[in-house]
């Protein structure tokens, strides 16, 4: 037996067959997505339409942060010149050329909200920082150098925009690879994700203080930005881990194994232990500090309505990896990794979801048929196009430089 | 009877010793052990070595750990002379978080390393022992116990054919760095 055999039966050129029931369903979750919301924004209730407009903030945002964590998974996997990953990387590669009608649409939903003041009205109205004023907002008027209209809008332009050129790109690079079969492309996809990954650092804090921080305006945290970061990451991590679950139980991506589920998994652990480290951060010097200006966020999440499900979230975002997931059978075993996927994603959601709505409908949360609604529309979409873009290319980068490192990984 | 309690198959290659290793199993010769001066994919599975029980004493310290680093604070703060800090309770459970946290990696990683260190009869003043010297540096060790393997030139044989570049036959078990 050699340690560096070269014979291997895998298909590398086979391609994801996207028919049947994953296609009927996504479709068929879309089309319940877009009349939930069409009926939300066009209900006479302006509590429902302001509802309508958290949820699709919360969907788009989620759904951007996903494909936008593909990107990143690639640009981190080429910089530290890993092996493991590139048998599995046409997932991620996928995510990431999704990523532009992700940033088009969280845009879209962006402009609608801060236009039609349902979103970012505790900064963006009339007078806020003219001191002639009856709804003149000192703190707001303070903040106006970064907090206007146009600052705003260019930032989420060139933000979203960078990110979603340089993740295209890294996908469109290893796509190239699979004909030209040089290293150019490896070459050129190394310096990319060394600019993206400094890009990619320095501007998604300041992306999540303008979406989401920014709904309640008065408020800041530093550690917002890495709060968010951690969330982004560990979700796109679980939506890795649950296609490629999905995908090998179907007879695919043979040459992964329960070894890069393994070290996923561990990604996964790890990161639900650094959201929490963050959340805790924020939470502790807040609470302890005790100022009126900062615990005003944490006063209006323990509100009744809210208090049950801000603790909620750190049971399932915290308490539930580290107890399953510290177990080296439970990470290998597929099915177990798989629940603790879903759980997360959902657990994720729910973190969303105390972020964006004590800021937006205040008193008036729910979960009805516009949360499901819009939950699915957004998953069937991603599905779609996700698994779309899937079936267009073969499931391995054959040519990768290290897909033969990938194949022999063993932890 | 000859004096011989292990022989030491050292190969120069890494295949090489997995073949040595299936030659000696094909003919039913128990192995003692392997060194390698690199982690070998494989061979823990081939060898049937159990998996580590380090992660059990990892979490006796981690818990360990976590009592002592709650307690001191419980004493500290709340028993022995509670204060009002900042209004906050006497017993401000997220400020001891972080405390209890570091006071749990602490215990854990250091009784991780005295396990392994104890395990390895690696002591501070002791110079340690090994099968074969070479057996960090360039060499890959397959030592077989000679008293319950008897046939000592069919273990060598084999060794041999499977590309071992020296038998030797030890005497003593360890040879020491002093």
């Amino acid at each position: 037996m050699g340690t560096h055999s070269h014979h291997h039966d895998y298909n590398f050129s086979e391609q994801f067959v996207f028919t049947g029931r994953a296609k009927t369903l996504s479709l068929v979750a879309i089309v319940v997505g877009v009349v939930a919301i069409a009926f939300g924004l066009l209900s006479s209730d302006h509590i429902m339409v302001e509802r309508t407009y958290a949820n699709l903030l919360l969907m788009g945002y989620y759904f951007t942060c996903v494909c936008a964590a593909g990107g990143f998974f690639l640009a981190v996997q080429y910089v530290t010149q890993s092996g493991w990953s590139s048998g599995l990387i046409r997932i991620p590669q996928a995510m990431a050329s999704v990523l532009p009608i992700a940033a088009l649409l969280l845009l879209v939903i962006i402009i609608g909200g801060l236009f039609s003041h349902n979103l970012y009205h505790h900064w963006y109205a009339e007078g806020l920082t003219d001191p002639q004023s009856p709804n003149y907002d000192a703190l707001v008027a303070g903040k106006a150098s970064f907090l206007n209209a146009p600052g705003f809008l260019i930032r989420q332009v060139v933000f979203m925009g960078s990110y979603s050129i340089c993740s295209w790109l890294l996908a469109k690079y290893s796509y190239n690879e699979d004909m030209d079969g040089s290293l150019n492309s490896y070459k050129k996809s190394f310096k990319l994700s060394a600019l993206f990954l400094v890009i990619f650092g320095f501007t998604t804090p300041i992306w999540s203080f303008d979406t989401i921080m920014s709904l309640e305006a008065h408020w800041f945290s530093t550690m917002f930005g890495w709060y968010n970061f951690a969330a982004m990451w560990v979700s796109g991590l679980c939506v890795i881990t649950l296609i490629i679950i999905q995908l090998n139980k179907r007879g695919y991506l043979s040459w992964v194994n329960e070894n890069h589920l393994h070290d996923l998994g561990k990604l996964i652990f790890g990161f639900s232990i650094f959201w929490t480290y963050v959340w805790f951060a924020q939470f502790m010097l807040i609470w302890y500090a005790n100022i009126p200006e900062e615990t005003v966020y944490f006063y209006k999440r323990w509100e009744p309505e809210y208090k049950p499900w801000f603790w909620i979230n750190i049971l399932i975002n915290f308490v539930a990896p580290v107890l399953i997931l510290v177990n080296r059978d439970f990470v290998r075993n597929r099915n177990m990794l798989a629940f603790v996927c879903i759980l997360l994603l959902a657990g994720h959601w729910l973190d969303y979801y105390i972020m964006v709505m004590p800021g937006t409908v205040e008193s008036h949360r729910g979960f009805g048929w516009i949360e499901i609604g819009a939950a699915l529309g957004f998953v069937g979409l991603f599905s779609f196009l996700v698994l779309n873009k899937l079936s267009k290319h073969a499931l391995a980068p054959a040519k990768h430089p290290f897909l033969e490192e990938s194949l022999h990984h063993q932890i | 009877m000859s004096n011989t309690k292990y022989i030491i198959g050292s190969f120069a290659d890494p295949d090489e010793m997995m073949d040595g290793i299936d030659r000696l199993q094909a003919n039913n010769i128990g192995i003692y052990d392997c060194f390698t001066p690199m982690p070998i994919h494989g061979i823990e599975a081939k060898l049937g070595v159990r998996p580590s029980r380090l992660p059990i004493a990892a979490f006796c310290f981690g818990i360990t750990g976590t009592m002592l680093g709650f307690s001191l604070l419980y004493y500290t703060m709340t028993y022995d002379w509670p204060m009002n800090i900042g209004g906050k309770p006497a017993l401000p459970l997220p400020n001891f978080v972080p405390v209890t946290f570091e006071v749990t990696i602490l215990l854990c990683a250091l009784g991780m390393v005295a396990t392994f260190f104890f395990r390895n009869h690696l002591f501070p003043g002791r110079a340690p022992r090994v099968m074969d010297l070479r057996a960090s540096d360039d060499r890959f060790i397959i030592a077989v116990d000679a008293r319950e393997n008897t046939d000592h030139e069919k273990i060598a044989n084999l060794l041999k054919e499977a590309g071992a570049v020296e038998v030797k036959y030890n005497e003593r078990k360890y040879v020491s760095y002093e």
